[in-house]
């Protein structure tokens, strides 16, 4: 039951929308699926999309947090969009910050925002 | 005798398995949807705690209702190596797995109560209540 997270591509940019509650090892897998469509296509920026996410515990951030990091190394930029205030909220409680990573409120804020860093 | 519900804890998916319990839980006491992504949480690190220095435990979720209160409590226990210092574990920042998980201090500050009761070489036992509001 390891499902593989899709990964689209839209000119140099590459989308992520996630869909459902990550296990462990479907994030470890994304981590990996996402660098190597990095390499395979040379896009330059990812969009990773968590509206429908409901929680994300020190794990999922930890693996969201790596992979940015990663992709960052690989020459790409990566925003997170759609966080919900629940998710935003029990983050930082749980004393997650996530500095230094872009966000935006939705997909189409994302789009633009990536745009705007890659052309400058 | 108040309804409690348990998972097993001894792979990852059961780190899965234990948070959906919870919420499910969490959702038929009336909590809204930050209590339900707080309470959630926890589970996740405390039942990932378990998998990570115990091996094996397990989650048990129980509906509290004491004097018209309600609530939900946590109770996460292993027969694991125990915790050797407990003031240093709820230190925040403080982690002997690489920064894994966000550690106790965390945990503790999602949820209104939260208690440790733990023995080198026989195991922990962590409670941790959230209540209505």
């Amino acid at each position: 039951m390891n499902m593989r997270i899709p990964i689209l591509k839209l000119n140099e940019i590459l989308i992520v929308s996630l869909q459902w509650e990550l296990d462990d090892q479907t994030a470890i897998q994304f981590q990996e699926d996402l660098l190597k469509k990095l390499h395979d296509t040379s896009a330059k920026g990812v969009v990773i999309d968590l509206t429908p996410i409901d929680f994300i515990d020190s794990f999922i951030a930890k693996v969201l947090g790596d992979v940015i990091s990663m992709s960052g190394l690989m020459g790409a930029k990566v925003v997170i969009t759609g966080i919900q205030p629940a998710v935003a909220i029990t983050l930082i409680e749980l004393g997650i910050r996530l500095e230094n990573v872009m966000t935006a409120l939705d997909l189409e804020n994302g789009m633009d925002k990536l745009q705007q860093e890659l052309e400058a | 005798m108040a309804y409690r519900s348990s998972v097993d804890i001894h792979t990852e998916w059961d780190i899965v398995a234990a948070r959906q319990l919870g919420r499910n839980e969490a959702k038929k006491v009336g909590f809204g949807t930050v209590d339900q992504a707080r309470i959630t949480t926890a589970i996740s690190e405390l039942a990932r705690n378990i998998y990570l220095y115990a091996g094996a435990g397990k989650i048990e979720i129980e509906r509290l209702n004491e004097d018209g209160l309600f609530g939900i409590a946590i109770i996460a226990s292993d027969e694991g190596p125990g915790i050797p210092d407990v003031r240093k574990v709820m230190e925040d920042g403080y982690s002997t797995s690489g920064g894994l998980g966000a550690g106790m201090p965390g945990v503790k500050r999602l949820m209104d109560d939260f208690r440790v009761d733990t023995e080198r070489g026989k195991g922990t036992k962590i409670t941790a209540v959230k209540w209505l509001r």
